[in-house]
């Protein structure tokens, strides 16, 4: 049978995905394209990238039973720990793979764009590692609330690019790397950070992360018997977590697949960013999908307390699990997010990114059965959120 | 046949095209920046449609996108103000804007309004040319307008062939792997690159863009190609001397 949840050659999913790039991008993109998946799947590449996720990025990652949270729901609840892998999140999956490529690809200069700062934490990391230059673009915004991974960046060897223009947050800084791409065309690797972007990214970033559900079926064999759950839980910014828990199970439709985006103070409040909920078709960073925007196609600035969820648009492979229902999106508030990440840290010892939080609150929004098997993917620590878990404790 | 194309027919060197953001600097500007434009030798004028995210523009025109959109710009408004300098009979109007615009406005609705304005030429940066032949081309057709392709240094011959076959009006030369904004001077490598694309004896007209910002870069472009387009460096003209003094601006190129 035709998988899906496969992209086609020109990178659709369904009416989703694409490359909507102007022509000044049509090589750096052309030359991906033609041989991403050569590099990916050539023995050399594996032999490396495995290594890195084993010694480097810490993986396999636990596939843990949480004793409390199954307690709470009368299931077996199962916490895929992307927090432990090196530099605290996911986002480092993606980028080992895309460094790896560029070095194939004899780039010089790496350039990415971050929100919340930890695919710029994890990009100046493996630039770190293989000795590249690193430029990462940052909202002006994002550079005040986030200081301590800016930090981060600069003692890696990163140069941080303050991005004025626009709203000054993510969606602003992906511009700038945008612009700087095409100022760069030869020299320069766009290393992007979420499954979003033109076609190959999304899908590569998927393959990329896919070593997520890879890693889930053969502990879940080895736990329980069985290498399906019934459900997969994940949180949607621009959906590279998700991606990746989901990509094994994405034809199998006896897994429940659940996205979990942010509401922000409520869905209909106007701070708020899910996407599924208030966008509509359009066109964000080369890729067609679904998108905030208003009556005439401006971009809309979303909002969340977690600046890792607040993408105006959602990757395409995503658009289209929610157009054609083959998974449920679910939402969770900032409140939401705090209260599931404070119960987390008080009956697991866990304390979860506030990205993460999302998915543990939208447990409590399921239908859950009694002896359920969930696996939620608790993409990462909650270390950079601190501030925001401290100030928000009420004694 | 548009009167666009049939410029292009009769008037082969020196055209003299500029680019500015509607709306900007006051919302009401952009009929009366299109007439001054149009009474002051310019041959062919760009309308921009200011956008949120314009992913292919520098801070020069992501400033003036962003004032004209705080003056409370859209596209209803912009085609009101083009119906209203329909029959003074002004230099053909180019429109160029992004395709999240169009997609938003509605494809046909965005097409009828561009015929009840006389637009005949539409320029989306960020609409590639597969999407265009699978997606578009039909739609424009139907509605008489013609899409203008870009190219630039690294574009491939053999893609410059194909453009050039599906141009109708002319091909958008970008001047240099960059965003849009004024620059100083044009570089050696740029002016290889113009023979390059001269030597190709193309059908298409080839008009330069990007970074042409004043009388000598102007008239290197033209001694390459069939002319240039200015935008950044009119929109930081409009910003400090205001609308008024547009014939000094023509003058300092045309003269
Ligand atoms: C821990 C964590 N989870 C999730 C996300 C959201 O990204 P994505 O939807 O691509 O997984 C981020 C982004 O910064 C993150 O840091």
């Amino acid at each position: 049978m035709e998988p899906k949840f496969q992209p086609t050659k020109e990178g659709y999913y369904g009416q989703f995905g694409g490359a909507f790039i102007p022509e000044l991008l049509y090589p750096n993109v052309k030359e991906l394209e033609d041989n991403y998946l050569e590099i990916i799947y050539s023995e050399a590449f594996q032999k490396e990238y495995k290594y890195l996720l084993n010694q480097y990025v810490g993986r396999p990652t636990p596939l843990y039973l949480s004793k409390g949270l199954s307690k709470k729901y009368n299931a077996s609840i199962y916490l895929k720990r992307e927090d432990l892998c090196h530099t605290g999140a996911h986002k480092v999956n993606n980028t080992v793979g895309q460094i790896l490529l560029a070095k194939h690809l004899g780039k010089k200069r790496i350039i990415a764009e971050t929100g919340a700062g930890q695919h710029g934490v994890a990009t100046a990391t493996v630039c770190a590692l293989m000795e590249l230059e690193c430029i990462v673009f940052m909202g002006e915004v994002d550079i005040k609330r986030q200081a301590p991974n800016v930090a981060r960046m600069k003692m890696l060897g990163a140069t941080v690019m303050p991005a004025k223009s626009g709203s000054r947050t993510l969606k602003d800084a992906t511009n700038e790397a945008i612009r700087d791409w095409i100022g760069n065309p030869e020299d320069t690797y766009y290393l992007i950070g979420s499954v979003v972007g033109p076609h190959p990214y999304p899908d590569m970033v998927a393959r990329l992360q896919a070593v997520i559900s890879e890693e889930i079926k053969a502990q879940l064999l080895e736990q329980t018997g069985k290498e399906n759950p019934d459900t997969v839980v994940a949180c949607v910014g621009g959906g590279s977590n998700a991606a990746g828990a989901f990509y094994h199970y994405l034809e199998d439709t006896s897994v429940e697949l659940i996205a979990v985006e942010a509401a922000g103070l409520g869905v209909n409040s106007g701070e708020s960013a899910a996407t599924s909920q208030l966008g509509e078709v359009g066109v964000i960073h080369g890729s067609k999908t679904i998108l905030m925007q208003d009556e005439y196609g401006q971009i809309i600035e979303p909002y969340s307390i977690s600046a890792g969820l607040d993408y105006p648009g959602v990757g395409p492979l995503h658009a289209y699990l929610y157009e054609t229902k083959r998974a449920t999106f679910l939402n969770a508030t900032d409140q939401e997010a705090l209260d599931a990440a404070y119960e987390l840290s008080r009956v697991e010892g866990i304390i979860p990114a506030l990205e993460s939080a999302h998915a543990l609150a939208a447990l409590n929004k399921m239908d859950i059965k009694a002896g359920q098997v969930i696996v939620l993917n608790l993409s990462g620590r909650g270390d950079k959120d601190l501030e925001t878990y401290i100030d928000n404790l009420k004694e | 046949m548009s009167a666009l194309i049939e410029l292009l027919k009769t008037k082969q060197n020196r055209l003299c095209s500029v680019f500015f953001s509607a709306g900007f600097p006051k919302l009401e500007d952009t009929a009366t920046i299109i007439k001054e434009l149009s009474t002051n030798g310019v041959d062919f004028i760009e309308v921009g449609l200011p956008y949120s995210d314009p992913l292919a523009d520098g801070t020069t025109i992501q400033y003036s996108s962003a004032v004209a959109l705080k003056n409370g710009i859209n596209l209803d408004v912009i085609f009101e103000q083009l119906k209203s300098v329909k029959k003074e009979n002004t230099a053909p109007l180019v429109l160029m804007g992004y395709l999240n615009q169009v997609l938003k406005f509605g494809e046909e609705k965005f097409c009828e309004s561009c015929r009840e304005c006389g637009i005949e030429t539409v320029i989306l940066p960020d609409l590639p040319m597969i999407e265009y032949e699978n997606h578009y081309k039909a739609l424009f057709a139907s509605y008489g307008i013609s899409n203008v392709f870009l190219i630039t240094p690294q574009t491939s011959d053999e893609r410059i062939r194909k453009i050039d076959e599906m141009t109708e009006a002319f091909i958008y030369v970008v001047a240099s792997s960059s965003i849009t904004g004024a620059k100083g001077g044009i570089s050696d490598g740029q002016i290889a690159y113009f023979e390059r694309i001269k030597a190709m004896n193309l059908k298409s007209k080839l008009i330069v863009g990007f970074g042409i910002s004043n009388k000598e870069t102007f008239d290197t472009a033209c001694d390459y190609m069939n002319g240039a387009i200015i935008g950044s460096a009119f929109i930081n003209f409009l910003d400090e001397k205001g609308v008024a003094a547009i014939p000094e601006f023509t003058k300092g190129i045309l003269a």
